[in-house]
C-alpha cells in the first residue's frame, strides 16, 4: 500500500488555525462531549465505593479512589457459585468470538461478493428474503432454531453456537458487502476478468484488498454483537463453555440485593475494552480504497 | 459477599473422580450475595456426598433465564435441575413428558407430612404425580414501614391499613412520601394483591383468584379495594423509582413511609444494619388480615437418559427438603422453609411473625399458583397502567380487572 | 447493470454457485422456514410449549384489543421516526467531519463508537442516572441557580420515548458513522479536484454529487437502522422497562414478554406476525424498485 492511499479523502484543509479548523474541531468536541458524558459517570462511578455512590453526585469525581470495583468485577464477583468474576468467561468468550467472526464474515462477504457480481437470475428473491430477515426480532426465532440445531446435533457445541452467529449476522452483512461491492468500478471487474481470473481470483485480488474499510465495519458489527451476545451463548452451550457476558449479565442483573453500581460499571467497563480495543486498532485499515489509483493504473 | 464456596468446589472435584460421582448441572436465577450464599448451602450439602454441582446461574428470572431454561430442555440436552417458581409455569413441560417423576421418593421420605402448608406440594402435583421439590416459601403480605418517617412527622408509627391512611398527610407535611410502589408490573400488581386481601379478605381473593367469579371481581367488595387501590396510587404519587430495592432504600433512609412489598424486603433492611421493631416495623397483611401468600421457589429436573444422572437428581431432590439443608438455605435467603417441623429460632422479629401465621395455619396459595402466567402479565399490564395513570377512574380500572378474570385461566 | 447476466448453463460459473450455497440454505430454511413457523404458530393456542392447537383469529382479536399494543405501535412510529432521521443526519455529518484529513481522527472516530461497544443494561442504567431529575442533569442545572429548570423524560409519560431517543442515538450514531466513513473513503479523490476547479461550494458537492454516490451505502445504513428500530427491546428494558406506566412499552417487548413472561407463545406470534407483515409491506416495493423494474444506471 503506498503512502498515498493512508491519505484520508475529502477536501485539503489549508492552514492550522484557521476559522474553518477552530469551528470543525469545536463542532467535533461538543460532538464528542454528548458521547463522553455518560462514559465519564461510568468511569467515575467504577472509582467510588458504595457509600460515596448512595450519597448522591452521579457527576462529582470520586473523593477517595477505589479500584476494588475492578478487582471485584474481573476476578471475585460472584455468580451463584463461582466466585471468580468475568475472568471465568474471559477465554471461553475469545474461542466463541474468533471463529463466529471470521466465519460469518468469509460467508457474508463471499455472499456479497457474488450477488453483486455474479448473481444469477433469482438471486434477488433470496436476498430480499434475507434482508427481511433482518426485521425479524430474534428471540422469535429461538426455539425453531433450537428444534434445527437439535435435529442437527449441533446442540450444546461450539460449533452450533457458530452457525447460530453465521444465520444472525448474513442480513445485515451481506448487504454491507453487497452494496460496497457494487460500488467498486466495473472496469476493474471486466479488466480482471479479460486477464482471466475466476471468481476467487478476483474476490481475493481485487475486491478484498479494495474494501478493507467495509471489512473493518464488517468486523466493528460482528465482532461487538458476538462478544456481547448473551441469549445465544447461554442458550447453545453448556456452563463450562458459558460467554463472559453470561457472569457480565449476573453481576449487573441480579434481579435482588444490593445492586453494587461501582462493580456494575467496572464489569460494564472491562467487557467494553475488547471491541473498544479492537476499533481502535482498525483505525489503521481506515484508509481510502485504492480504487482511483488502480483504474488509472 | 463470600469466598467460602471455593474450597469445597476445589474438595468436591477431588470427590467427583470417585466411582459414582455424577456432575450434575442446575439452573437458577439467585446471583445477588444473599442468594448466592444460600444457593451454595444446597451445592455443599450435595457435594458432600461426593456428586458435583455444576453451577449455571443466570440471573434475571422471567424474561431472561424463562426462555433459557425452557429451550434448553426442548432442545434435548438439558440441564439436570433447575428452578423454577412452582405453580403453573411448568405444567407443559410435565406434559410433554419432559420432566423427571420424583413420586417414589416423595413417597419414601413422606414428603405429604412434611411439607407444609400442603399447598406447596399439591403445586408440584401433576395427575397424582410429584414433578418438583419446593424449596422456600416467599409471602407478598407485608408493608415495611419507617419507624424514622413517622417519629419526624409526629405520627405514631400506624398499627393497620387505615391508620397508614390516616398518617399520610402528616407525612406529605413534611415532604415524606407516604408510601412508594416502584413502577414495575410486578410490583404494582403485587401491592395491589395485598390490598386486595386486606381491604377485601382472603375468601374474595380466592373467589376472583382460585374460581375465577366475574360476579366477584366486578362486584361491590371489590369496588372497595379499588377505592382503596386509588387511595394508595395516589399517596404513592411521585414515586420516582421504579426497582423494588430502591424503593426499599427510600423506606430504610426515612424519605418514605411504608413500601408493600414481599419478604424479601427485609433483606434490604438487614443489609443496611436495620433492625426490625426498632428502625422499622412490618405488618403482615397491612395488619388487617394476618396471612402468609406461600409464593416460593422450587426445582424441578429434566428427564436425562442416564441412569446415574437419575439417581443423582434424586439425591439432590431429597437433599434440598432435608431439615438440615432447610434451614441453612431459609436463615440465608430470608424465606420461610417449608417444612413445619423445623427450629428456626435463630430468625427474626418479622421472620418469626411469619412463621406464627404460617403454625396458625393462615395461607393463602400466591397469584403463580392459580393464575397462569398469560393472566398475571395481563393484570400487571392494567396495574402499571392504573397506577401511574391518575386519569383512569377506579370504575375503569375495575371494569377491564373483570374482563381479564373473565378470560383467566 | 448487472454484470453477470451470460448465457450460462448449470455448470457455468460453478465456483459463484457453490458459493451462493449458504446463502440460499439460511434465507430458505431459516428465514422462510421460521417465519412459516411463527406464522402458523400464531393461529394457536400455544403456551408454553410450541403446539398445533389451533384456534382461528383468536390471538389477533385479543392483540388489537390491547391498549398496550397500541401503545406499542405508536411509540414505535415515533421512536422510529426520529431515530432514523437523525442517526443518519448525524452519522452523515459527522463522517463528512472526520473525513477532512483531521488530526486524531482515530481518536474521535473510537469515541464516536464506543457507545455501540457497552451492554445494554448498563447504557440503559446510566441514561436512567443522567436523566433523572433527583440527581441528574436537572439536579445539576438547578444547584446552578435556575431553579424552575424541568428536564425529566424518563418520568413524564408524553415525552419518554424522547429520552429513549437519547440514549438510542447515543449508541447507535457511531456505527453508522463508521459505515458512512467507509462509504466516503470508497468515493473517488478525482471528485473533489474536479469539483474545486469548477468552483462548486462543498456543501453542494456533497449534496449533489457525493450523496448520490453514496446511495449502496446509505440503503445499507437506512436497513441497518430500520431493522434496528423494529427489535428495540433490550434499550426500553434496561431504562424504563416500558414505563412510566405503559408509556414506553415497544412492539418487540410486547412479543417478548408475551412469549416468555406471559408464556403465551401464541400470543407472541401473532404481534411479530403482525411487526413481519408491516415489514414485507414497506420491503416488496422497494425490492420491486430495486430489482424488478428499471435499472438504474451507473
Amino acid at each position: 500500500m503506498t503512502s498515498k492511499s493512508l491519505i484520508p479523502n475529502g477536501p485539503r484543509p489549508r492552514r492550522v488555525i484557521t476559522g474553518r479548523n477552530i469551528m470543525l474541531y469545536g463542532t467535533l468536541i461538543l460532538v464528542c462531549l454528548y458521547y463522553v458524558l455518560p462514559l465519564y459517570v461510568m468511569v467515575v462511578t467504577s472509582l467510588k465505593g458504595m457509600p460515596e455512590i448512595r450519597m448522591g453526585n452521579i457527576f462529582s469525581p470520586p473523593v477517595e479512589v477505589t479500584f476494588e470495583p475492578w478487582v471485584k468485577a474481573w476476578s471475585t464477583a460472584c455468580t451463584g457459585l463461582n466466585c471468580d468474576g468475568l475472568s471465568r468467561g474471559f477465554w471461553n468468550s475469545i474461542q466463541i468470538l474468533l471463529p463466529s467472526v471470521a466465519v460469518s464474515i468469509i460467508v457474508a462477504s463471499v455472499s456479497g461478493y457474488f450477488l453483486a457480481n455474479w448473481k444469477f437470475r433469482g438471486a434477488e428473491v433470496f436476498f430480499t428474503i434475507l434482508i427481511f430477515g433482518a426485521f425479524i426480532p430474534y428471540q422469535v426465532m429461538i426455539y425453531p432454531i433450537v428444534i434445527l440445531l437439535r435435529e442437527a446435533g449441533l446442540m450444546g457445541k461450539l460449533s452450533g453456537l457458530v452457525v447460530v452467529h453465521t444465520i444472525f449476522g448474513m442480513p445485515i452483512l451481506t448487504l454491507l458487502f453487497r452494496n460496497y461491492f457494487t460500488s467498486v468500478p466495473e472496469e476493474l471487474f471486466k479488466a480482471a476478468r479479460v486477464d482471466g481470473a475466476g471468481f476467487w481470483g478476483i474476490y481475493f485480488r481485487i475486491m478484498l484488498p479494495m474494501s478493507l474499510p467495509i471489512f473493518v465495519v464488517a468486523m466493528i458489527l460482528q465482532i461487538t454483537g458476538i462478544w456481547n451476545d448473551f441469549l445465544f451463548g447461554v442458550i447453545f452451550t453448556k456452563p463450562d463453555i458459558y460467554p463472559m457476558t453470561v457472569q457480565l449479565n449476573n453481576i449487573v442483573n441480579s434481579v435482588q440485593g444490593v445492586k453494587e453500581y461501582n462493580v456494575n460499571m467496572a464489569a460494564t467497563l472491562l467487557t467494553g475494552l475488547v471491541p473498544l480495543t479492537i476499533y481502535f486498532i482498525s483505525g489503521k485499515l481506515f484508509v481510502r480504497g485504492i480504487a482511483s489509483g488502480a483504474v488509472k493504473g | 459477599m463470600t469466598k467460602f464456596t471455593a474450597i469445597p468446589a476445589t474438595v468436591a472435584m477431588c470427590i467427583a473422580s470417585t466411582a459414582y460421582a455424577a456432575d450434575l448441572e442446575v439452573t437458577h436465577w439467585w446471583t445477588s450475595g444473599g442468594e448466592a450464599a444460600a444457593v451454595a448451602e444446597f451445592a455443599n450439602a450435595f457435594n458432600a456426598t461426593g456428586h458435583n454441582w455444576v453451577d449455571g446461574a443466570i440471573a434475571g428470572s422471567g424474561g431472561t433465564a424463562r426462555p433459557i431454561i425452557v429451550s434448553r430442555i426442548i432442545g434435548g440436552d438439558p440441564m439436570h435441575a433447575t428452578q423454577l417458581n412452582h405453580g403453573r409455569q411448568a405444567e407443559e413441560l410435565i406434559e410433554a413428558g419432559l420432566m423427571l417423576d420424583l413420586t417414589d421418593i416423595a413417597e419414601a421420605q413422606g414428603w405429604k407430612d412434611i411439607v407444609n402448608p400442603p399447598g406447596l406440594l399439591e403445586s408440584c402435583t401433576q395427575d397424582g404425580k410429584i414433578y418438583c421439590v419446593p424449596v422456600n416459601i416467599h409471602s407478598w403480605q407485608w408493608i415495611w414501614l419507617s419507624n424514622e418517617a413517622y417519629k419526624k412527622a409526629g405520627v405514631d408509627v400506624p398499627s393497620n391499613w387505615d391508620e397508614f391512611v390516616a398518617a399520610a398527610p402528616a407525612l406529605q407535611e413534611k415532604d415524606i412520601l407516604p408510601l412508594v410502589v416502584g413502577q414495575q408490573g410486578w410490583q404494582t400488581n403485587g401491592a395491589f394483591g395485598v390490598i386486595q386481601v386486606a381491604v377485601g379478605g382472603a375468601d374474595l381473593w380466592s373467589e376472583i383468584n382460585i374460581n375465577k367469579s366475574v360476579e366477584a371481581a366486578a362486584g361491590p367488595e371489590m369496588a372497595k379495594v379499588f377505592a382503596a387501590a386509588d387511595t394508595a396510587r395516589q399517596m404513592s404519587a411521585n414515586s420516582n423509582v421504579s426497582d423494588w430495592n430502591l424503593a426499599t432504600a427510600k423506606v430504610i433512609n426515612g424519605e418514605a413511609g411504608g413500601q408493600i412489598m414481599g419478604d424479601w424486603a427485609q433483606g434490604e433492611f438487614a443489609v443496611a444494619g436495620k433492625i426490625a421493631g426498632e428502625d422499622y416495623t412490618c405488618l403482615p397483611g397491612l395488619g388487617v388480615n394476618e396471612v402468609i401468600s406461600t409464593g416460593g421457589d422450587a426445582f424441578y429436573f429434566p428427564k436425562v437418559d442416564d441412569p446415574e444422572i437419575t439417581a443423582a437428581q434424586k439425591e439432590l431432590a431429597s437433599i434440598m427438603i432435608s431439615k438440615e439443608a432447610q434451614v441453612a438455605f431459609n436463615l440465608k435467603k430470608g424465606s420461610l422453609p417449608v417444612r413445619g417441623d423445623i427450629d428456626l429460632s435463630a430468625a427474626n422479629a418479622c421472620m418469626q411473625k411469619g412463621l406464627e401465621i404460617l403454625a396458625a395455619g393462615g395461607v393463602l396459595p400466591s397469584g403463580d399458583q392459580v393464575l397462569s402466567s398469560d393472566t398475571t402479565g395481563q393484570i400487571e399490564d392494567l396495574f402499571v397502567e392504573f397506577w401511574s395513570d391518575l386519569s383512569m377512574t377506579p370504575e375503569d380500572a375495575q371494569a377491564r380487572y373483570a374482563d381479564i378474570i373473565a378470560s383467566a385461566d | 447493470m448487472p454484470r453477470s447476466k451470460r448465457p450460462s448453463g448449470l455448470l457455468r460459473n460453478l465456483n459463484a454457485k457453490i458459493a451462493a450455497i449458504p446463502m440460499i440454505l439460511i434465507a430458505s430454511v431459516i428465514f422462510v422456514g421460521c417465519t412459516v413457523w411463527t406464522v402458523v404458530h400464531s393461529f394457536t393456542k400455544s403456551r408454553l410449549l410450541p403446539k398445533m392447537d389451533f384456534v382461528g383469529l383468536d390471538q389477533y382479536e385479543r392483540l388489537w384489543s390491547t391498549r398496550r399494543w397500541l401503545i406499542s405501535i405508536e411509540n414505535l412510529a415515533i421512536y422510529g421516526l426520529c431515530m432514523l432521521v437523525l442517526s443518519l443526519v448525524i452519522g452523515f455529518v459527522l463522517a463528512a467531519l472526520l473525513d477532512q484529513k483531521i488530526r486524531f481522527e482515530n481518536t474521535f472516530r473510537s469515541i464516536i463508537l464506543f457507545p455501540f461497544a457497552l451492554s445494554f443494561v448498563v447504557t440503559g442504567l446510566v441514561w436512567q442516572w443522567i436523566l433523572n431529575p433527583d440527581f441528574g442533569i436537572q439536579f445539576i442545572v438547578r444547584n446552578l441557580g435556575w431553579e424552575s429548570f424541568t428536564f425529566d423524560p424518563l418520568f413524564n409519560p408524553e415525552i419518554v420515548i424522547f429520552g429513549v431517543l437519547i440514549a438510542g442515538v447515543w449508541q447507535g450514531s457511531g456505527l453508522i458513522m463508521v459505515l458512512m466513513l467507509a462509504g466516503l473513503r470508497g468515493i473517488d479523490g478525482e471528485i473533489w479536484k474536479a469539483s474545486r476547479i469548477d468552483g462548486i461550494p462543498k456543501w453542494k458537492t456533497y449534496l449533489y454529487v457525493v450523496i448520490p454516490m453514496m446511495r449502496p451505502v446509505f440503503i445499507t445504513a437506512l436497513v441497518l437502522i430500520a431493522s434496528g428500530i423494529v427489535k428495540v427491546y433490550d434499550l426500553i428494558v434496561a431504562q424504563t422497562k416500558g414505563g412510566p406506566g405503559i408509556a414506553s412499552e415497544v412492539p418487540a417487548k410486547y412479543v417478548m414478554d408475551a412469549m416468555f413472561s406471559k408464556q403465551n407463545l401464541g400470543q407472541g406470534f401473532a404481534a411479530s406476525t403482525m411487526m413481519l407483515v408491516s415489514v414485507l409491506i414497506i420491503l416488496i416495493p422497494y425490492a420491486y424498485l430495486e430489482f424488478g423494474g428499471r435499472r438504474r444506471d451507473k
